[in-house]
Parts: C-alpha cells; sequence; structure tokens
C-alpha cells in the first residue's frame, strides 16, 4: 500500500508537503468540456502557508479539493509528501483525508442537526490523536457555545466551529477555500487569526483560497491562478498578521 | 456521533417515515394476516381431524354384509373400518312450513364412532335401544333453536316418526354442509342427525349390513391403492366409487378457503411492499438530495462511503422495523379476527390461534427485502458521488422545452402552470411511479369493491338466468320418466322439467375429477345451460357439455376424449366427446343431454329428480304432500337458498372489503403524502416560488 512507503526512504522535513507535476482537471458536463487546470505545477513546503489569488472559475478550487483528496486530476500527479494520491482508491483516499487532512470550507457546512460540539466530535471520533472537541473549540474562543446548534451561532461563529472541526484531529495539512468569503471583515479577521495560530502552534501547513489581496498577504507565499494555469509565484517575506488586514 | 444526528433527522421527518412505514406496514399486516389465519386454520383442521379421527377414504355402497367388514380392514394399510348407514330424509320440522331435510347418519351400537367421532356439545348420544332417539349437529339445531327434549318429525322409509333430540354434536365430517343442489351451507334446511345403529338399519332393511363405509390409512401408505382395493370389495355390492379426502364435501371446501388464503398471502403485499419500497426509495433519495453538502462533508472529514451509507440505512431501518413491529402486531391480531369469523363459519369445536414464528420471521425478512430493495438502491447512488462534487450546491435542473411546449400547451398556462408541467414531464419516472401508486391503491380499492358487485352478478346469473326453478327435487334412487306425470301432479305445480344426475369419475389422461354429469332435456326453461354470454344452449345430442373450470381442470377442450366412469350401483366407463365447453360462476358442472346420458348408462328413460315452478297461493299444500312422499329424499327451495348465500357471502366479504379499503387508504395517503412533502422540499430548496412571488398572493 502507498502509505506504507510513507517517509521510509527520506525524511519527510527534506519533501514539500505537496508537490504536483502537470496537474490537469477538464470537466464534462454533457457536450461542453471545462479545462479547469491546465498543467499546474506546485509545490508547497512544510509549515507554510500559501495563499491562493485568482479571478473567479481560474480553477483554485479545483485545486484544493485535488489536494485535498476530495477528487481526482484527469492527468498529472499530485504527491502528499512520497503518496501519490493519484494511485490511491477511493477507500485510501478516505482515508488520506481522515488522516491528515482538515477543510474550512466558504459556507462552513456544519451538521444543523448536530451542536458546536457533536460537530467538532464528528472528526474527533475517527482520528488518531485528537484535541478533545472542548479543547479544540476554546482555540477559537468558542467555549461558550459548545451546545449551540449551527442555527443559533452568527456566520463567524460557525466559521470558528468548522475551523476547530478541521484543526480539532491535528491534521498536517489544512485546507481552506475562502473561510472568510461569507464574512464581514471584522469576523475575517478572528477566523484568520485562528488559522494563522494553528499555522504557528502546530506547524500545520495551510493552503488558503482567497478574492482578496490583502488577504494574501497574511501568506508565506502568494500564488496568482489565471484561466487553470499559475500566473505568478511570489515569495512574502514578512508575513502579515491578520489583525492588520483590513477589507 | 452519526447516530445522534439520525434520531435527530428522525424527530424532523418523523411524519414522513410514519406514512412509509404505515403503508409497509399494511403489507405486512396482510401478509401475517392471511398466513397467520392460514396456518391457524390447518393446523385447526388438522388437530381436529386428529383427535376426531377423520378418516381418509369413503364409500358409499347399496348394502353390503357386515362380515365385508373383517375383509375391508384387512386390506393392507388400513388402520380403522367404520361401517354405517347413511340416508337422507324429508324432515317436518314444527312452525316450519317448507320441508326441510337431514341426512341420518348411524352410530355404533356401542362406544364412541371408530373414525368421524362426535363432539358433543350437549346432552348425551341416544341411549340402545332408544330408536327415536337423535343427536343433532350444532349448526342445523342453532338454526332451529333446539333444546334437547325438543322434537322433529322425519319420514324414515316412509313413515313418520318422532325424533326427539339427547344431544347436539359436532363432527370433523361435516365442518360445511350443503344440501344437496344448492351452494351455500342452508342450516335451516339441511341438517345432520346421528341415530343409533339398529333404529335406523332395522328401517331401511339394513340390519346386518351396511350402506357407507369410512376407513383410515397408516401413514405412508398410498391411498389409491386402498381405494382400488375397496372398490374390488364393494363393486359386488353396489359400491359405487371410494373416494379420498380431497373429494369429501367437507374438507374440500375447508381446503379451497385454505387455498384462497395463501392466495391471498402472496398476491396483496406484494402490491403494499413494491409501493413501500418505491416510497422508501423516492424519499430516502430525497432526503440524501437535500442533505447532499452533509454527504459530502461527511466524506471529506473522512467517513468512508460505506459508513455514510450505513448512516442513512438506519432511516431505512426505522422504517423497516416500525412497519414490522406495527405490520406484525396488527397482522397478529387480525389473524385472530379472522380466524375466529372462520372458526365460526366452519363451527370448529376447537380453535387453534397461535402466533407463528416462522410466518413473522418470513414478514420480517420481506419487509427488510423491499427495505433494501428501495432504500439501498437510493442511498447507494447518493453516496457514490465524490465529496467535492456533493459539496458543490446541485447545478440548478436542467429543465427543457417538451412535447407540451410544441403542442403549444405551455402557452396557454400561466407561469406556476407551466412549472408543473415542466416538473412533470422533467421527471416522467418519479411522476409514472407517483401515479402508479395511487392507481394501486385506487385498484385496490375497486376490486375490492368490485366483489361487493360481482355477488351480486353471480346471485343474478345463477338464480334469475341459469337456476330458475323454484325447488329441486331429488329422489330417493332414480325413477322411470313416468314419475314427470306424478310429479306434475303435485299441488300447486305450474311447470316440471326433469333431470338425471350422474355420480362419475372423469378422466384425461392423468387429470381426473370426481364430478356429477346432470342430464337435461336439450331445451330448458327452468334449470338453463348458459353459454359465454350467458345466453342458453341447445344440448347437443352427442357429447358432453363442460364448464370451463372442469375443461380446465381437466386440461381439455371441444373436440377432446373425456372418459367416464359411472359411480352407480351398474359401473360403466365410456368414452365422451367434449362437445362444447360453457362459462360457470358456480361449482364445475358437466352436463349431457338426458336420453344421451340414460343411453350411456344402458338404461331406460329414468331420472333423479325434477325441476319446478310452483303457485305460491297453493306452496303449503305442496309442502305438504312432499313431506310425506317417502320416494322424495331432498328438497332444494331456491329462493330460500338466496338469503343465507347472501348472509354468508355479506359478512365474510364485508369484512374484507373493510380492510381492503382500509389498506388502500393508507397507500393512497402515504403515496400522495410524500409525494407533497418532497416537491414542497424542493421547492423550499429552490426558494423561487415564494421569492418571486407566486405564492405570496
Ligand atoms: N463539477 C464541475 N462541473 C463542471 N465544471 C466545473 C465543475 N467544477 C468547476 N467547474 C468549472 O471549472 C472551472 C474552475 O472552477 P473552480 O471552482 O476551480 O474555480 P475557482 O477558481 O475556485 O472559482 P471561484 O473563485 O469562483 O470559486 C470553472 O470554469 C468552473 O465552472
Ligand atoms: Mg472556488
Amino acid at each position: 500500500m502507498a502509505d506504507l512507503d510513507m517517509g521510509v526512504a527520506t525524511p519527510t522535513g527534506t519533501l514539500p508537503t505537496f508537490r504536483t507535476r502537470n496537474l490537469t482537471k477538464v470537466y464534462r458536463t454533457g457536450d461542453v468540456e471545462v479545462h479547469a487546470l491546465r498543467g499546474v505545477d506546485l509545490d508547497i513546503g512544510e509549515s507554510e502557508i500559501v495563499a491562493l489569488l485568482g479571478p473567479s472559475g481560474s480553477g483554485k478550487s479545483s485545486l484544493l479539493n485535488i489536494i485535498g483528496g476530495l477528487d481526482t486530476p484527469s492527468d498529472g500527479e499530485v504527491f502528499f509528501r512520497d503518496l501519490n494520491l493519484t494511485t490511491l482508491s477511493a477507500a485510501g483516499l478516505t482515508r488520506y483525508r481522515r488522516d491528515n487532512v482538515g477543510f474550512v470550507f466558504q459556507f462552513y457546512n456544519l451538521i444543523p442537526s448536530l451542536t458546536a460540539r457533536e460537530n467538532v466530535e464528528l472528526v474527533t471520533e475517527l482520528a488518531k490523536n485528537p484535541m478533545r472537541p472542548e479543547e479544540a473549540l476554546d482555540l477559537v474562543d468558542l467555549s461558550n457555545r459548545l451546545d449551540h446548534f449551527p442555527a443559533q451561532l452568527s456566520g463567524g461563529e460557525q466559521q470558528r466551529v468548522a475551523i476547530a472541526r478541521a484543526v480539532a484531529k491535528r491534521p498536517k495539512v489544512l485546507l481552506c477555500d475562502e473561510p472568510t468569503g461569507a464574512l464581514d471583515s471584522e469576523t475575517g479577521v478572528l477566523v484568520l487569526e485562528v488559522i494563522e495560530r494553528v499555522n504557528r502552534e502546530l506547524g500545520t501547513t495551510c493552503a488558503l483560497i482567497t478574492h482578496n489581496a490583502s488577504i494574501a498577504a497574511m501568506g508565506d507565499r502568494i500564488v496568482r491562478f489565471f484561466d487553470g494555469q499559475i500566473a505568478s509565484d511570489v515569495r512574502n517575506a514578512s508575513r502579515r498578521p491578520p489583525r492588520e488586514i483590513e477589507w | 456521533m452519526l447516530d445522534r444526528k439520525m434520531l435527530r433527522d428522525l424527530r424532523r421527518l418523523w411524519s414522513q417515515v410514519l406514512a412509509i412505514a404505515l403503508v409497509m406496514a399494511s403489507g405486512i399486516a396482510v401478509f401475517v394476516m392471511a398466513l397467520t389465519t392460514m396456518r391457524n386454520l390447518e393446523e385447526t383442521r388438522d388437530a381436529y381431524y386428529e383427535r376426531y379421527r377423520f378418516p381418509d377414504v369413503f364409500a358409499h355402497v347399496k348394502r353390503a354384509p357386515e362380515s365385508l367388514v373383517a375383509r375391508l380392514a384387512a386390506i393392507p394399510g388400513v388402520n380403522a373400518v367404520a361401517p354405517r348407514v347413511v340416508v337422507d330424509v324429508n324432515l317436518d320440522v314444527p312452525g316450519m312450513s317448507e320441508p326441510a331435510s337431514a341426512r341420518l347418519v348411524s352410530l355404533p351400537r356401542r362406544g364412541a364412532p371408530l373414525l368421524n367421532d362426535l363432539f358433543l356439545q350437549v346432552g348425551r348420544l341416544p341411549a340402545p335401544r332408544a330408536p327415536d332417539e337423535m343427536v343433532a349437529a350444532a349448526a342445523f339445531a342453532e338454526a332451529h333453536a333446539l333444546q334437547t327434549g325438543d322434537a322433529i318429525g322425519a319420514i324414515i322409509n316412509g313413515r313418520k316418526r318422532t325424533l326427539t333430540m339427547v344431544g347436539i354434536a359436532q363432527s370433523p365430517e361435516f365442518l360445511y354442509t350443503i344440501p344437496p343442489g344448492t351452494l351455500m351451507p342452508d342450516n335451516r334446511h339441511f341438517g345432520i342427525l346421528w341415530l343409533g345403529h339398529d333404529a335406523l338399519a332395522s328401517a331401511y332393511d339394513l340390519s346386518g349390513a351396511f350402506n357407507d363405509v369410512s376407513l383410515s390409512v397408516q401413514r405412508g401408505v398410498p391411498v389409491d391403492d386402498v381405494i382400488a382395493a375397496v372398490d374390488r370389495l364393494l363393486a359386488p355390492y353396489g359400491g359405487i366409487g371410494a373416494y379420498a379426502r380431497k373429494y369429501q364435501t367437507s374438507d374440500f371446501f375447508l381446503s379451497g378457503e385454505i387455498d384462497e388464503l395463501k392466495l391471498m398471502a402472496r398476491s396483496i403485499p406484494a402490491i403494499f411492499l413494491a409501493v413501500a419500497a418505491f416510497l422508501l426509495n423516492i424519499v430516502v433519495s430525497r432526503l440524501i438530495a437535500t442533505e447532499r453538502e452533509q454527504v459530502g462533508l461527511l466524506k471529506a472529514v473522512g467517513y468512508g462511503s460505506t459508513a455514510v451509507g450505513l448512516h442513512y440505512l438506519k432511516l431505512v431501518f426505522v422504517v423497516v422495523l416500525v412497519a414490522t413491529v406495527v405490520g406484525s402486531a396488527v397482522g397478529t391480531y387480525l389473524a385472530g379476527v379472522m380466524t375466529n369469523i372462520y372458526g365460526e363459519f366452519f363451527d370448529f369445536p376447537l380453535l387453534l390461534k397461535q402466533v407463528h414464528g416462522a410466518v413473522l420471521s418470513l414478514a420480517i425478512t420481506v419487509g427488510v427485502v423491499a427495505g433494501l430493495v428501495g432504500g439501498v438502491t437510493a442511498v447507494w447512488r447518493a453516496v457514490q458521488l465524490p465529496p467535492a462534487e456533493a459539496m458543490r450546491s446541485p447545478a440548478p435542473t436542467a429543465y427543457y422545452k417538451g412535447w407540451f411546449d410544441f403542442l403549444g400547451i405551455a402557452r396557454l398556462l400561466r407561469a406556476p402552470g407551466r412549472m408543473v408541467i415542466r416538473h412533470l414531464t422533467r421527471w416522467p419516472f418519479r411522476s409514472a411511479l407517483t401515479s402508479l401508486g395511487i392507481a394501486m391503491a385506487v385498484a385496490l380499492l375497486v376490486s375490492a369493491l368490485h366483489w361487493l358487485d360481482s355477488i351480486e352478478m353471480l346471485i343474478e346469473v345463477q338464480f334469475e338466468r341459469q337456476a330458475r326453478q323454484d325447488i329441486t327435487l331429488t329422489f330417493v334412487e332414480p325413477l322411470s320418466a313416468s314419475a314427470m306425470t306424478d310429479v306434475a301432479a303435485l299441488p300447486g305445480v305450474l311447470a316440471v322439467e326433469p333431470y338425471r344426475a350422474v355420480p362419475t369419475m372423469l378422466r384425461a389422461g392423468h387429470r381426473s375429477r370426481r364430478e356429477a354429469i346432470i342430464g337435461l332435456r336439450a331445451v330448458n326453461d327452468l334449470s338453463r345451460v348458459l353459454d359465454t354470454n350467458l345466453r342458453p344452449i341447445v344440448l347437443p345430442k352427442q357429447g358432453l357439455v363442460l364448464s370451463s373450470t372442469l375443461a380446465e381442470a381437466l386440461a381439455v377442450s371441444a373436440g377432446d376424449i373425456v372418459s367416464v366412469e359411472v359411480l352407480e350401483a351398474r359401473r360403466t366407463r365410456a368414452d365422451v366427446r367434449v362437445a362444447e365447453v360453457i362459462e360457470s360462476y358456480v361449482g364445475a358442472p358437466a352436463y349431457m343431454e338426458i336420453a344421451t346420458l340414460n343411453a350411456l348408462l344402458r338404461e331406460g328413460p329414468q331420472i333423479s329428480g325434477a325441476n319446478l315452478i310452483v303457485d305460491g297461493f297453493k306452496i303449503d299444500a305442496l309442502y305438504d304432500r312432499i313431506k310425506t312422499t317417502p320416494m322424495i329424499a331432498g328438497t332444494a327451495l331456491l329462493s330460500e337458498a338466496v338469503r343465507p348465500l347472501r348472509e354468508t357471502l355479506a359478512e365474510t366479504i364485508t369484512i374484507m372489503v373493510t380492510f381492503y379499503v382500509g389498506f388502500a387508504s393508507v397507500i393512497a395517503f402515504g403515496v400522495v403524502y410524500n409525494s407533497a412533502r418532497i416537491s414542497l422540499s424542493e421547492r423550499a430548496r429552490v426558494g423561487c416560488d415564494a421569492g418571486v412571488g407566486f405564492l405570496a398572493r
């Protein structure tokens, strides 16, 4: 099995967390073909925050879905460390997601019939070395909202629950698809702070999709997409603390 | 945690879940009811037969000496032999002007009958030296509210005797007693009376002899071999063919009832379960569709397809659980009701009512299978979706302009109407299934109500078109055709038609049926033979006319040859061509032109009885004469036969129709309710109707 080879030959430190080669994604609906990714080569290093920028439809979500194991590419390869995701079966991808990946989505995607604590437990139940749900919710300052249902929480609170859920299992990578897209800037800052803190304290590698150039400034690197390809890839010498970001 | 989610989902969806569960429960209830009733009846019958020693072989004979009993007992495989005297007589019941008839059955001189034991409800058996004491069958005693000590007049071998009832009994032999010439039990005009052996034997010159014998056969011994041996022994004494249980009238009807239940257990629940499976499929599919993102999320955070699938299958499981529990409970309760009805109808002295584990486990299996068929496909399809796909809210359904647009119908409708039609045509399969579900409910309803009509139709055909006589007389034995003149001379008789009825065994290939051939004149006005269009036919000069039921049982059609073995004292055998096949709603009769039948029997013009039209004003005088005419063994009053027929059928059928109407309503409700809920939840998702302002108005 592919994941048995993990880190046997080379110390993981020298490998990038993600490495994509000629990554291509074509969607077919009926007779229409949409080329979402046209040969993307991208390395994401350990403990980096990579901000992904680009116009709508440029393929950011497609990329994130593929490296997160939610979708499979049409062509090319993706490695997580030395695990080739393209060779994994559906069950293998499920295991990969369960053990390594935390997701944060634009629309929070909480289970409406479960409380904040239960939404986090949903993930910690599966994980090998999770935080306690209360601990994870404390990390996002929601200790006083443990037993609220999503409908009883504000958008920002819901998104922080989603982050708590994503980080509670101590994932190796945190993939955030426009986590602040539905939030006002003040609430958004709170959410970004949590992401930044997780990266700083747990060393979690983060990929962060945003439409907003000023948010991108909190990343170690800023990768711009255009029409399914990387338009630019810039290193950001000084990460901007989320507190100082405004939009 | 997923289980907690399921519980909360269930609380939200309980009404829909309950609606499906009820439809499914109905199917399971009918299934459990029919199967349990069937089992109860079978077990009751078997227990009754065993405890009261119901024989395996029956035979009638003109007069056989008692010395023959030992030789019958010596037939290999025979357990017990019970010789009897059995005769049909006319009764004179106090306070009833019309004649009733009875079958008198002799009891052994000492002790209980070896076979066909009596269950004595009330009183005692006749004393050995009391020739005028009798025990009456419970049904007859009940119909006349007889008490022990009451007296009834009987014309025994031409002499009127007064019999005193000393007891009321039941016997496995007469669970179902139909008077000769009619269709349904008529306990007022026909009954069974048991008398002491000597009383009957001496009256009919059968001292030291018997005219009826039944035998029980050891398990594992072929009954047919015993029958053949019995026939050989009885033939010289006027044996008219021994027969097995399945030809015994009472057992024939009881087994027929049980077979009908079996059929019902098979067909009706299938409808319910199909509808339930289909509802389940739709509801689960739609539920998962509204929870697409949640499915996607669960998969995204690392739940496998199986885990997510099982999560939704628990919903299916809850439906199946509720359905099987409710269905089994209701079914078992209804089975109790049904068993009681049958118990009353057949007058069982004992009634075994049980919960049958095998039936319940079968019901559970059937429920689970329906649940899996309905649920698993829906769940599986949804869960296979890649998580990235599931997380995206589904693209707006692609609607197309359809045939209704091209036909210009669309332009005639306002926007909401167009939406409805596009919705229907966009999901033709689902729309069709919904219609199908409702159609099934209506079909069930119609067929239930149709029963009532068909009974009326049957009665109309049987009594207004086919058997139009007022009275059918049966002679003790065939008389010369000149007896017609005597019958015509009876008071009040307006029209007479003769008939000849001969018990026969009909064979074609390896199939056989015991059935009387009825000989009638070529053209009849009273007892008419009707073709498929219910028009009277002229009986052909040659050949047999078979009812379609009989033709099917023998697998023959017009032009085929049937071998006819006459089961009368003179055993003749002949091959006869089937001249015509006709429709018959009652029984499975066979007809022949009377002179042709006489010729086949190698006898002169003889008749077994006559059909009469009588003058209502002189009926009492006629009845009086009939009661005192020894040659008349039986009198079937057809006008009197309709009432008990209607009553019995009405009772059973009203109950059945009530069940079916109830169940049909459940189906219709389940389908409509679920479709409505699904449509509403889809509209809610799209949220456009209200937004655009259609609903606001
Ligand atoms: N399931 C799909 N089927 C068909 N086309 C798709 C599908 N998913 C994405 N696309 C198309 O692929 C292209 C890239 O989509 P993607 O979601 O990756 O863009 P994005 O950069 O995330 O855009 P946005 O900023 O709007 O989220 C788009 O043109 C989109 O329409
Ligand atoms: Mg996107």
